[in-house]
């Protein structure tokens, strides 16, 4: 066999300090109480640093920097809000080996990917928002769309600087300033962010990171001064979100859970479909909403592509995120961990087929190999709950009808991918998915020019695209 | 006021300037005129370009357009916003040619506003069609091609009409006025990972070349803002006829410092749509 | 399935086209994302080593002569005339009328000697001649043969004909190995690709190989993955393995390394010896003993130390 030599990307090239504050008006400070909490690396369980809680107080700052900022900030001509985002996206592009191997220490990810996928996308998003800036008559909301305010932005720990960049771009390309909650198991990149808008000389206060827990981000929804909420997050949270803002009149979006169904009819193109497979489900170690989770094989073409699919996994390279080889990082937390492991085990004991590669896993850390059901039917809990990990249910269907409502059969409706060399197919089975973004003989494809979200429980409103311009103007 | 080339590199005591030669600027190359023609501007030898060199400018023109065309909307944007800032960079060189602080700044800035259409014109210019039946059906813009321009003789009027072809995937031979502007400016664009041959800028006498242009066979399109004279450009307009060319007639006191609207760009864009049937 | 030579046109028509399709945006993607595999230290070592092995030093020129032929034969027996260390080549490939002089030239030497035959590269030639041309080459002491296969008769459907040329080639062969060139830059389509590589295998070919060098497509990393994909598909149904080349346009250790990371992670291990992997190349040689030469010293090496042949 040919074995690769470890083939680690530098840790030299990130400076991470002992401990970070809060982000309020242009400064860091440590926050009212001096609270903190601990982020580790997860691949070794290392602490990475100590960073603040933001307490009441500190959000009540937050946001009055922010609402102080609105007004000149949403007064500039969008010309030169635009070339504030631009200059904020070049940092990001020249920052960007940094900032992918701050993302992976933090939150587990293959160096591959925060380099190859989550940095060039970020940096993309803000190009394509800085455009939007001085071209808001032109989007289809009015001939002069105004901003709503100070927008309270709470966002996951599975794509931490992504999912910053799809939440701050937007809203500031439309003239909104903001209160930004990174994950509590992931802040780090958005204080590095910080750091980038301080270089752009962005004004104070018009980007805040305040970082804590649960209560941290329950106040900063809930603050008075908060005319907007944009969450992303798990479905329960975001019920909570949209009751607890029940006649407040803030403007809401949501982007939940999901139980894709990737659909593989018997006339696709196998080995490129097996890739989109692994990389629908395996891709950021599964840690994401719009995973294709659900495998609906034709079940004339099933054993077939089931034999290609496990012969490929065998080749997945698993472990330290660091290494420029890896495909599959570390589970973010010990409390996803367990809830992946929890989810696995009720799957083998309802009685589901389970099947991982010979794989080892590092001593320390949180790790979980990639792993397969097989004989997984509509009534399995793992085949109706977001399991958000490396865990793959695999089911059967025997025509595109049955394949529809199978896929359809779900409260979930964030995505789906359809694999078949037929185009009508592809089409007519689009256009019954009860979801936000159907994939084609591809999957986890993202463009800051394409706007994703979900229907039903997997929230509401869109991000990316012109149609993400809509959520942050009035 | 006319500049007199000895003020435009301050003088050192002591110390004799080197000048500035003005050529072509075709296929990323700098050539001087195949006629070997020059004439006097404000001092300076200016390359004095013929019918040949017209010719040589649509080849290369030609070549590089599908190349250009193909590259992501993302990268044609990414491209505009280094010319932008190649431009900030050289703004001394315009003031130092006469051109007002403020006009090279608009300028700037409209490389970046253009800059930011690059991704986007298409969703706004296309989109689905929901015709009565089973159907996909979709129109999207595309580039017409080759577009030969005669440009308006500021620095901020010529950025404004090569902005609007290049960001869509056209690629342009430009007619400039204002030689010794249009050549810096060339040189902004040649340092700016701008691909040889999607801006080609000829000085001379448009007169003379762009009759040549209007007429070309393998010349998609021709805007002729920069012309001054409206029975020139009746007769270019009729040329253009010959192969049905997209024509941007002249707009007499074109206000260069407003929004642009869409028009510039949309006139020199195809729309093409497709249908697909739905169904399993 | 079982295809022979009297096969008809029918038959083999409905099996290639029914060949699972293969989609170009996804087979390419696939290929970059194996070529960001960063390869360092002892694998690097292992993995030049293993390279220089594999190479078919080729010189396919009209202006070839005996002397550049008879350098080119002392170069593939010692790569690195400095370092005893350094393994020959797999092969010399040449011209037919070239192949005396290399007989004589790699005699004893564990060199293999291929001949590209069959009217290359155009392969527009009668039957006959293409069958004399193989069976002269195989006289004068080739004993690997690299054929090119008529891309007019596969591009205008008559997958019959090509099959029986190949057939019949592969029996003028005797006991020398039979390349069957498709000339992948010709064929316009992945699916062709496909379609080309199983008729190749079903005809009777021991090894595929991509181009001739003599076109403005050559090897790339997904034509070669379609390949490869081929060929693990061909063992699993007919329990025969089928060895591939890629050649032209493949000139640095880093282009060679990631063939090697293809094949590591598409078919396997047992691709992964010069008896079922050749690399068509000449520059190829000089630039992997500068590398092998970099990570012995430690430093960078230049041209001007390695033999020009």
């Amino acid at each position: 066999m040919f074995e690769y030599a470890p083939a680690p990307e530098s840790r030299s090239v990130v400076d991470v300090a002992g401990s970070y504050g809060l982000f309020i008006d242009g400064a860091f400070d440590s926050g009212k109480d001096g609270n903190v909490l601990k982020t580790v690396n997860p691949a070794t369980e290392e602490v990475l640093a100590e960073v603040a809680v933001a307490g009441p107080e500190d959000v009540d700052r937050a946001v009055a920097a922010a609402l102080r900022a609105f007004g000149p900030w949403s007064a500039l001509p969008g010309a030169e809000r635009a070339k504030y985002l631009f200059r904020i996206a070049r940092i990001i592009q020249e920052r960007s080996r940094e900032l992918a191997v701050l993302e992976s220490l933090d939150n587990g990810k293959p160096i591959r990917e925060s380099r190859d996928v989550d940095l060039p996308l970020v940096a993309a998003h803000f190009f394509y928002y800085a455009g939007w800036a001085d071209k808001l008559a032109y989007a289809g909301f009015g001939p002069d769309p105004k901003p709503l305010g100070v927008a309270g932005q709470v966002i996951p720990w599975n794509f931490p600087l992504l999912m910053l960049a799809w939440k701050i771009a937007p809203a500031l390309a439309t003239g909104n300033t903001v209160v930004l909650k990174p994950a509590e198991t992931t802040p780090l990149s958005a204080l590095f962010f910080a750091d980038v808008c301080r270089q752009a000389e962005l004004p104070p206060g018009v980007v805040n990171i305040v970082t804590g827990a649960r209560d941290t981000s329950a106040y900063l929804i809930q603050h008075p001064d908060v005319s907007k909420v944009a969450f992303t997050g798990s479905t329960p949270v975001g019920r909570e979100i949209a009751r607890s803002l029940a006649g407040t009149g803030k403007r809401l979006t949501l982007e939940l859970g999901g139980k894709a169904a990737n659909i593989v009819f018997d006339d696709a193109p196998i080995d490129q479909t097996v890739e989109g497979i692994v990389n629908g489900i395996f891709f950021n170690q599964g840690h994401v909403c719009c995973a294709g989770s659900r495998l609906l094989v034709q079940e004339s073409f099933a054993d077939e592509l089931l034999a290609s699919l496990k012969r490929r996994m065998a080749t997945l390279r698993v472990g330290d995120p660091l290494d420029k080889n890896t495909d599959i990082g570390a589970i973010n937390s010990a409390a996803q961990l367990a809830r992946i492991t929890e989810l696995s085990e009720i799957g083998a004991a309802e009685g589901a087929e389970r099947w991982s590669p010979e794989c080892s896993l590092p001593d320390r850390g949180y790790w979980f190999a990639p792993t397969i059901f097989t004989g997984v039917t509509q009534a399995h809990r793992i085949a109706r709950e977001e399991v958000f990990g490396p865990v793959l249910s695999v089911l059967t269907f025997r025509t595109p009808e049955e394949a529809v409502a199978k896929a359809n059969n779900t409260p979930y409706g964030l995505s789906a991918g359809v694999w078949t060399e037929k185009g009508s197919r592809i089409l007519a089975v689009a256009d019954k998915l009860r979801a936000g973004v159907v994939w084609a003989n591809t999957f986890n494809k993202f463009d800051p020019a394409s706007p994703f979200g979900g229907y039903k429980e997997s929230g509401y409103g869109r991000e990316g695209g012109r149609h993400g311009l809509e959520a942050y103007l009035a | 006021m006319p500049k007199s080339s000895s003020v435009k590199a301050p003088a050192e005591p002591g110390r004799l300037s080197v000048r500035k030669t003005y050529k072509l600027y075709i296929g990323g190359a700098f050539p001087r005129s195949e006629s070997g023609r020059t004439y006097l501007v404000d001092g300076d030898n200016v390359a004095l370009a013929s019918r040949k060199d017209a010719r040589d400018a649509v080849l290369a023109a030609r070549a590089a357009q599908p190349r250009w065309a193909g590259a992501t909307a993302y990268n044609r944007g990414q491209v505009l916003y280094r010319i932008a800032e190649m431009l900030e960079a050289r703004r001394s060189e315009f003031t130092a040619l006469g051109v007002p602080s403020a006009e090279v700044a608009a300028a700037v800035d409209r490389w970046v506003w253009y800059a930011g259409w690059a991704d986007k014109i298409a969703q706004v210019a296309g989109g689905a069609n929901p015709v009565a039946g089973p159907f996909f059906n979709v129109s999207a813009p595309e580039p017409t091609g080759v577009v030969a321009v005669v440009a308006p003789s500021s620095l901020l009027g010529l950025v404004s009409v090569i902005a609007p072809a290049i960001v869509t995937g056209n690629t342009v031979v430009v007619m400039a006025a204002g030689p010794q502007v249009a050549i810096t400016l060339a040189e902004v664009l040649a340092t700016s990972d701008l691909p040889g041959g999607v801006v080609n800028l000829l000085t001379g006498r448009y007169a003379e070349i762009a009759p040549w242009l209007a007429s070309h066979d393998d010349v998609n399109a021709v805007d002729l803002t920069g012309v001054d004279h409206p029975d020139v450009a009746t007769e270019l307009e009729r040329a253009a006829a010959g192969t049905l060319k997209r024509v941007i007639r002249p707009v007499t006191g074109v206000d260069f410092t407003a929004d642009p609207g869409l028009q510039p760009m949309t006139a020199l864009l195809e729309t093409k749509t497709v249908w697909h049937p739905k169904g399993y | 399935m079982t295809v022979t030579a009297s096969a008809g046109l029918s038959d083999l028509r409905s099996f290639l086209h029914g060949l699972p399709g293969v989609d170009k945006v996804g087979v390419e993607a696939r290929a970059a994302a194996l070529a960001t595999r960063s390869i360092k230290s002892s694998s690097k070592a292992k993995a030049i080593d293993l390279a220089i092995r594999m190479v078919d030093l080729t010189t396919l020129e009209g202006a070839d002569t005996p002397g550049k032929v008879r350098a080119l034969c002392a170069k593939a027996r010692r790569p690195d005339p400095a370092d005893p260390t350094c393994p020959p080549a797999a092969a010399i490939c040449v011209y037919p009328a070239m192949v005396k002089v290399a007989a004589q030239a790699l005699s004893g030497s564990g060199v293999h000697l291929a001949s590209v035959a069959t009217a290359f590269p155009s392969g527009q030639a009668p039957l006959a001649v293409k069958l004399a041309d193989t069976r002269e080459a195989v006289a004068d002491g080739a004993d690997e043969i690299d054929m090119v296969i008529s891309r007019g008769a596969f591009l205008a459907g008559d997958y019959t004909r090509v099959f029986d040329e190949i057939a019949a080639v592969k029996e003028a062969c005797g006991g020398a190995h039979l390349k069957v060139i498709l000339e992948t830059g010709e064929l316009g389509t992945y699916d062709n690709v496909r379609r080309a590589s199983w008729l190749a295998m079903l005809a009777g070919a021991d090894f595929i190989k991509t181009s001739t060098g003599k076109v403005t497509v050559n090897a790339t990393l997904p034509i070669t993955l379609v390949m490869l994909e081929a060929v693990r598909d061909f063992r699993a149904r007919h329990g025969r393995i089928i060895g591939v080349k890629p050649a032209g346009g493949i000139k640095t250790t880093k282009d060679a390394i990631k063939y090697l990371v293809l094949i590591n992670e598409t078919v396997g291990d047992d691709w992964l010896s010069p008896d079922r992997f050749r690399f068509g190349a000449s520059s190829l040689l000089n630039d992997l003993l500068m590398q092998r030469t970099k990570l012995t010293t430690g430093h960078y090496a230049g041209p001007d130390y390695f033999t020009l042949d």
